[in-house]
């Protein structure tokens, strides 16, 4: 039930109620509980609210993390 | 899906694995509060992936397990004389002191699941001639949408529409699980989603008040492997802190607005919560001045105010405060099923009996 799933915001309409693109499936999301959201933003979806707006540079760094985590499985690296 | 595809990545998880085989010293038990993690780590074998010293205990940050009976039963009164109660699917299951939801609606009270607390508040206005009550359960992570449904409902100057609420909090839960003699926890995974809402400062007790370190994860079984290095890496470094591996969804301060919410909402109040107990002030109940939307208020004469002695025998309650593990239990898939729940942890898909028993087919399996 705690789950939340990313997703993407398509538009926003009416009464702060957004169409969000989770997995594929488009989805009525309230946005009242976030600040600052704009279509084409990633948010986390959980019983129909956006929960938090998922930080794009932080998942960019975490990304270069992963990164380097798959060179290092690959030989490429040494385990820190 | 995005964020979602890349945390999942095999080659990456051998690197994350490696990492931690090499900083490995000596056993470390680690409670992940959140039943999120908990399913997450069964779904994703991380129990058998890791070195043997690493000992994952499931912690009680399951809301649906921890709802007393006494709120099943009080919705199922309240179902029975006529009223729409509304409620997340997760919660149909859990039993009552008599039976469940689900076995009340099959025998004619009208029980709807609700995919978010809008939902319930828009049955409510489709139906304004019958009473709506939505059955709201949930940690820091729910309360605030769910109270959204009542702020909403004031908008619309709904008259017909109630929460019958049980909603906890985390940080209390900890503080009486480590306040608790014999309780043997290392490291803490921190609820990632919880944290989205009130921040990682939250957590600060941990370190402070009892030396132990938490890692805020994600849900994905890369994010919990780097949680699992960050642990180590704090042990092998002799520090113990609060540190974020969530830090795409996590601030420090959380998420403002859904506080104020909340707190313009619920006020703080003591809890009790099922197989463990009542502990004081570690639940929300519904503001006076929204008493008007509160069931327990509005039905107060009506509704079943006792449950008899919980119902739930074995070792529940000692399962979902991890201080043991469902195959202690001897009712554990031999009676007690997902389908045939006994007790809390077997009710939600995100409690540690049902995670385990959906994901390991045979004990033999379950102890690796
Ligand atoms: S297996 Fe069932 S009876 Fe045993 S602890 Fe889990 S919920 Fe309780």
């Amino acid at each position: 039930m705690c789950l939340a799933v990313p997703g993407r915001v398509l538009e926003i309409g009416q009464d702060n109620m957004a169409v969000v693109d989770v997995g594929g499936v488009r989805r009525r999301v309230c946005l009242d509980l976030v600040e600052g959201v704009r279509a084409d933003d990633y948010v986390l979806v959980h019983v129909g609210f956006a929960l938090q707006r998922i930080d794009e540079r932080e998942a960019k760094r975490q990304q270069e993390h992963l990164g380097a985590m798959f060179a290092m499985a690959s030989g490429a690296g040494e385990p820190t | 899906m995005r964020y979602v595809d890349e945390y999942r990545d095999p080659v990456a998880a051998r690197g994350f694995l490696d990492a931690i085989r090499s900083l490995v010293q000596g056993p470390m038990r680690i409670m992940e509060i959140c039943g999120g993690h908990t399913h997450a780590i069964y779904r994703s074998g991380l129990d058998q992936l890791l070195p043997e010293e690493i000992r994952f205990l499931h912690g009680p940050g399951c809301p649906v397990c921890v709802t007393p009976a006494l709120r099943v039963d009080q919705a199922i009164a309240l179902a029975r004389h006529g009223r729409i109660v509304c409620t997340y699917g997760d919660l149909l299951r859990v039993p009552g002191s008599h039976e469940s939801l689900r076995q009340a609606a099959a025998r004619g009270a009208d029980v709807r699941i609700v995919y978010g607390s809008l939902d319930a508040v828009e049955i409510a206005r489709q139906h304004p001639r019958q009473d709506v009550v939505f059955l709201a359960v949930g940690f820091e992570t729910t309360a605030p949408a769910n109270a959204c449904a009542i702020l909403r409902a004031r908008e619309l100057g709904l008259e017909n529409f109630s929460v019958l609420g049980s909603h906890v909090l985390v940080p209390p839960i900890l503080r009486h699980l480590l306040d608790t003699p014999g309780t043997e926890i290392d490291a803490f995974i921190g609820p990632g989603h919880v944290a989205t809402v009130v921040g990682s400062e939250d957590y600060r007790f941990l370190p402070q008040d009892y030396g132990k370190g938490v890692v805020i994860a994600g849900f994905e079984p890369l994010d919990l492997l780097e949680a699992v290095l960050m642990l180590l890496r704090q042990k092998a470094d002799g520090r113990c802190g609060v540190e974020v591996q969530y830090r795409r969804a996590v601030r420090p301060d959380g998420s403002p607005r859904a506080r104020a919410v909340m707190r313009e909402v619920y006020a703080v109040q003591d809890q009790d919560w099922r197989g463990i107990g009542r502990i004081a002030r570690s639940g929300l109940g519904i503001r006076e001045a929204f008493s008007a939307f509160d069931a327990l208020r509005r039905y107060a004469g009506e509704l079943p105010e006792e449950t008899p002695a919980d119902a739930s025998a074995y070792i529940c309650g000692e399962v979902i405060q991890g201080a043991k593990t469902p195959l202690d239990c001897p009712a554990f898939g031999l009676g007690c099923t997902p389908e045939h729940p006994f007790g809390p942890g077997m009710v939600s898909s995100e409690g540690s009996c049902a995670a385990l028993y959906r994901y390991r087919q045979t004990a033999r399996e379950a102890r690796r």
